[in-house]
């Protein structure tokens, strides 16, 4: 077992470079760095251009390039951005941000949307089920930068009915905030509620669909009537036999969920103010940063290929019948 | 603590007279489209302390629905009524909590999937616990429980069963799981087990162990068993007394000899004449029951059997007939007006029912008549060989093995001959059959049809070859196409063998007529027909290129036994008309001896026992021969109760690593009773096939003819 998840990681490795590289080629062939520098007003001297240009080694080939940013890369220096900041140093902080808004978006969508499937599988066309049919429905086809802004729109007349300002919806916490930890926490989840929920209710909305559906299936079973059979309770053989056997096919949906959003919350992370992974991605293209887009992609292929990696050992542990020998 | 907890935590009292069970005028109906589905209509019975109930019915005859029904495990859109009483306690209206109570520790199930009985992420010793620790969990430990589960699994017949409590089901072979149901279900020792066709999806010698194993639980619980199944065979030696049920009621009840011997139903006469009999040399009568049962959701008024019935006279359209008792006797009972006439018949059980339904013997092709050495070779196998490479790895594939899954068979068949191959699952059949079809070189060995050696072939030849080969497969509903019409499945192979479109024309009509369908339902699709009728048209498109040959992969064993017996008698009227040749795939051996002329038994991918049907079928050389044909159920409880069982012991080994010397040995009785010395010959040799007798070989060191029937 431990083996095979070895092997899967070296292949993952190679995939992730080959990812990386394209990337970074992409983006050097059609950013031109230089040209928004000449745009200024008033246009920066030639000999600063001239040197911007040997700082950006855009005088050396794409391939050599690449090999030059990806030997610093192995050794953790992701190299300078086109405003000459190292890039390491933020992008640290930014994985940091987009960990933090998502990790408790992405849990609690889990949950409550396997809560809600299930509970509409086992009540199939009754009114809950038609319900949060309706509502996955709505939820699903509203994109989040609608969504994103009618939840601020919400949390504007809360906030002005309570006459003061609970729920925050911009940025991670108040700048110059005194207090103690505590008081900090309180701030920073005063901060978290709106954007957590905007990414929550999407994937409540999705699981809930996928998991109603993979219930479902189990329900009709032979092995739930054994269970019944044998003297559990309806409520109990569903639970422990049932919903333990649904979850199977839901492992690679969650392991893939967790992964994309990290990087995909671009819009979340842009309505909210949160300087994440999914904002500098686009940072990073209007500055036309070779830089800075080839670490998001480096960063997307790694969460990509670390979903997959997730996805099999759930898999392995969820379901006896393809653990490897 | 509820009143019903105090009713059933309280330990059975043994002194409680009457019956374990008594149900009473059940009614169980479902929600359809096409309105409510009856499934269950007035169902009466009684299952007493000790007593094995056999109820017999074809599928839709609510059978399965009235057991579901007193388990209290029915959908929730079921509409129940009448009383299920258990140990004199009422069950209908109670909840799924006071239910749960009874479940797995009174009353017990088996059901017939044991593939998909077992939730497939649990060991299986925890599983068994846990129908220890759900009633008694209060008073039992954990390691208790365990342990009590590893004794069950040693009781059901699992060797090692300390180390195979910890395998997961997928891991156990089918027989093996069914084991481990059955151990679930006698884990409270209960005092009432309900068996839904347990056996239906195993194989013969395995069906042997599991209806021996429930006798013994039997035994051991002094439980009341209901028996279910459509397999008048399974029961006639295993139950006191049956029901037949047919649309969803009791049409007749009584002891199991009384009902095998003076059937008063014309519908019970009918399933007893219909099943080929293994212990019946000369050619029978089997009757087919013309028609399908009645759909449930708006029966006429009048016996819901009349349509099929034989014997139906105008007062059966008029009320439907009450069950009576027949013969002055108060335990036989019969649901039909005409049970007087039907004891006054001179002949008894299945002739009675061949007199009663006219059936007749089908004649014998003018071919048949022919010496068999004069005929032509239709088909000739020589040491045929299909191997698959077992790999490992998933970046480097490597090879770890191989599994032989032929290994080097022969046998002819002649023109208008019928070679029956049988065997268990997993010997190989199938693959043999690919192999003749696929028409390509194989890997060891030589395939020739009429004559023509098939690795010689080039594409056109081999196209055109096809035309003497056809086949037919066992699933009637999946091997025709949903969205042609049925003019277009039966046209489509001439078509593409270019015939011209009058021919088609008018060809297709024909085809319809000769297995028993009218041309003027050609527009419909497969959709609207029965899976009998199904059978006929996958029959019809077989012979549209009239071929020599047909191979048939058991085109039987989907049907309902009533509807089975037509097709088998179509084939017959078919071999005979059209002097065809048969190569016939089954499992089930009744069949094979009533329609082949010769069988060859297959044992992991090689054949051990070849020749004239009735010297295999009456004097068996090859022990396993013998334990195969002892497996099987005789509808007969008097010859039932006689036999002697052969019970082979364990699983078909794996075709990968098959034993040494006789592949047989690990399971051979035969082998077990014998010095060291002889033994070592079995070990080291692998045993030849020779000639036994007149068209009669087998393989085995120590042949010896023992009579099984």
């Amino acid at each position: 077992m431990a083996g095979f998840l070895l092997r899967r990681l070296v292949n993952y490795v190679v995939l992730a470079l080959v990812a990386t590289f394209l990337a970074f080629t992409l983006a050097s062939v059609t950013f031109d760095p230089i040209g928004l520098l000449q745009q200024r007003n008033p246009p920066p001297p030639a000999a600063s251009i001239e040197a911007k240009k040997r700082d950006l080694h855009l005088d050396q080939p794409i391939p050599q390039r690449f090999v030059t940013w990806m030997s610093g890369v192995v050794q953790g220096d992701f190299g300078r951005t086109v405003a000459d900041r190292p890039i390491t140093d933020e992008l640290g902080r930014r994985i940091g941000v987009s960990l933090r808004l998502f990790l408790l978006g992405i849990t609690i969508g889990i949950l409550f949307g396997v809560l809600i499937g299930v509970v509409s599988a086992i009540r199939q066309y009754k009114f809950s089920d038609y319900f949060a049919t309706l509502f996955s429905f709505i939820l699903l086809s509203t994109p989040v930068l609608v969504l994103g802004n009618l939840l601020k729109i919400g949390a504007q007349s809360i906030n002005n009915s309570i006459g003061s300002n609970v729920l925050i919806f911009v940025g991670e916490e108040t700048p110059g905030f005194q207090g103690n930890w505590f008081e900090h926490l309180g701030d920073r989840l005063q901060h978290l509620i709106l954007p957590t929920l905007a990414i929550a209710l999407g994937q409540i909305a999705y699981y809930s669909r996928y998991q109603r559906s993979s219930m479902l299936d189990v329900l009709g079973s032979d092995f739930l009537r054994t269970a019944q059979a044998k003297g559990l309770t309806r409520r109990k053989a569903l639970m422990k036999h049932g919903l333990r056997t649904a979850l199977i096919p839901m492992a690679t949906l969650f392991a893939f969920g967790f992964g994309l959003l990290v990087v995909g919350g671009t819009f979340t992370e842009r309505i909210f103010t949160w300087y994440g992974m999914g904002d500098w991605l686009v940072t990073g293209i209007s500055a036309q940063d070779t830089n800075i887009t080839a670490t998001v992609t480096l960063f997307v292929a790694v969460c990509v290929l670390f979903s997959g990696w997730l996805a099999d050992v759930l898999y392995a542990a969820l379901d006896p019948r393809i653990r490897v020998n | 603590m509820t009143s019903s907890e105090i009713l059933f935590d309280t330990p059975a009292d043994p002194a409680v007279e009457g019956p374990v069970l008594q149900v009473e005028d059940l009614h169980v109906s479902f929600p359809s489209e096409a309105g409510r589905v009856q499934a269950v209509r007035g169902l009466s019975y009684e299952v007493s302390p000790g007593e094995v109930l056999g109820i017999v019915g074809e599928s839709g005859s609510g059978k399965s629905v009235s057991s579901l029904a007193v388990m209290g495990l029915l959908p929730e859109s079921a509409r129940i009524s009448g009383s299920i009483k258990f140990q004199g306690r009422e069950l209908i209206g109670r909840t799924d909590a006071e239910l749960s109570k009874i479940r797995g520790r009174r009353i017990s199930m088996v059901f017939q999937d044991p593939l998909s009985a077992l939730t497939p992420v649990y060991t299986v010793g925890d599983q068994i616990a846990e129908a220890i620790l759900v009633h008694r969990g209060g008073s039992v430990s954990k390691q208790a429980a365990a342990k009590r589960a590893v004794e069950l699994l040693d009781l059901v017949g699992i060797p090692n069963a300390a180390e195979r409590a910890k395998a997961f089901p997928h891991e156990f072979s089918g027989g093996m799981r069914q084991r481990a149901v059955i151990a679930m279900a006698i884990a409270n020792d209960p005092d009432l087990i309900i068996a839904d066709e347990p056996t239906t999806a195993l194989d013969v010698t395995v069906q042997a162990q599991v209806l021996q194993l429930l006798e013994t639980a039997q035994e051991v619980t002094g439980a009341g068993i209901v028996i279910i199944t459509h397999d008048l065979g399974v029961v006639a030696g295993f139950a006191d007394r049956l029901m037949v049920m047919y649309a969803g009621r009791a049409v007749e009840t009584g002891k199991v000899e009384e009902i095998y011997q003076q059937p008063r139903m014309p519908y019970t006469l009918g399933l007893l004449g219909s099943i080929p009999r293994l212990d019946v040399g000369e050619k029978q009568a089997l009757v087919p029951i013309v028609g399908q049962p009645p759909s449930l959701t708006a029966l006429p008024p009048g016996c819901p059997f009349a349509p099929r019935c034989p014997m139906v006279v105008d007062a059966c359209h008029t009320a439907e007939p009450p069950l009576i008792d027949v013969d002055g006797s108060a335990e036989h009972r019969a649901a039909c007006i005409r049970t007087g006439e039907i004891a006054a018949t001179d002949s008894e059980g299945a002739e009675a029912a061949a007199e009663i339904f006219g059936a007749e013997v089908v004649e014998e092709a003018e071919i048949a008549k022919v010496p068999r050495e004069q005929r032509e070779i239709v088909l000739e196998l020589d040491g045929l060989v299909k191997e698959y490479a077992v790999n490992k790895g998933v970046v480097f594939k490597r090879r770890v093995g191989t599994v032989h899954a032929v290994d080097g068979i022969s046998f002819d068949i002649r023109e208008g001959e019928t070679l029956g191959l049988v065997g268990e699952s997993g010997c190989g059949k199938t693959t043999t059959l690919m192999e003749i079809l696929g028409l390509e070189k194989p890997m060891g060995g030589e395939i020739s049809v009429l004559g023509t050696n098939v690795s010689s072939l080039d594409s056109k030849r081999r196209f055109e070859i096809r035309r003497d080969m056809s086949v037919v497969f066992q699933d009637p509903m999946a091997s025709l196409d949903p969205r042609l019409t049925i003019n277009d499945v039966i046209a489509e192979p001439m078509q593409v063998h270019g015939y011209s479109k009058d021919e088609i024309n008018r060809r297709v009509p024909e085809l319809m007529k000769l297995v028993g369908l009218r041309p003027e339902q050609l527009s419909r699709y497969p959709g609207e027909f029965s899976g009998g009728q199904r059978q006929r048209i996958g029959i019809a498109r077989a012979l549209a290129l009239e071929p020599k040959l047909v191979v048939l992969d058991e085109p039987v064993s989907a049907l309902d036994v009533s509807i089975q017996a037509g097709v088998i008698n179509l084939l017959e009227e078919l071999k005979s008309k059209l002097g065809l040749a048969y190569l016939f795939v089954a499992h089930d051996l009744s069949v094979v001896r009533h329609i082949a002329d010769r069988v060859a038994v297959m044992y992991l991918g090689k054949i051990i026992e070849i020749g004239e049907v009735n010297s295999v079928f009456d004097a068996p050389r090859h022990p396993y021969t013998q334990a195969l044909l002892s497996a099987i159920p005789i509808p007969d409880p008097v010859k039932e109760r006689q036999r002697e069982r052969i019970i082979l012991t364990g699983d078909l080994p794996s075709p990968a690593n098959p034993p040494s010397g006789c592949r047989f040995r690990t399971r051979c009785f035969l082998h077990a009773s014998l010095p060291p010395e002889k033994q070592r010959t079995c070990i080291e040799l692998e045993p030849p096939r020779e000639v036994q007798a007149e068209d009669h070989e087998a393989a085995c060191h120590f042949a010896q003819i023992r009579q099984v029937l």
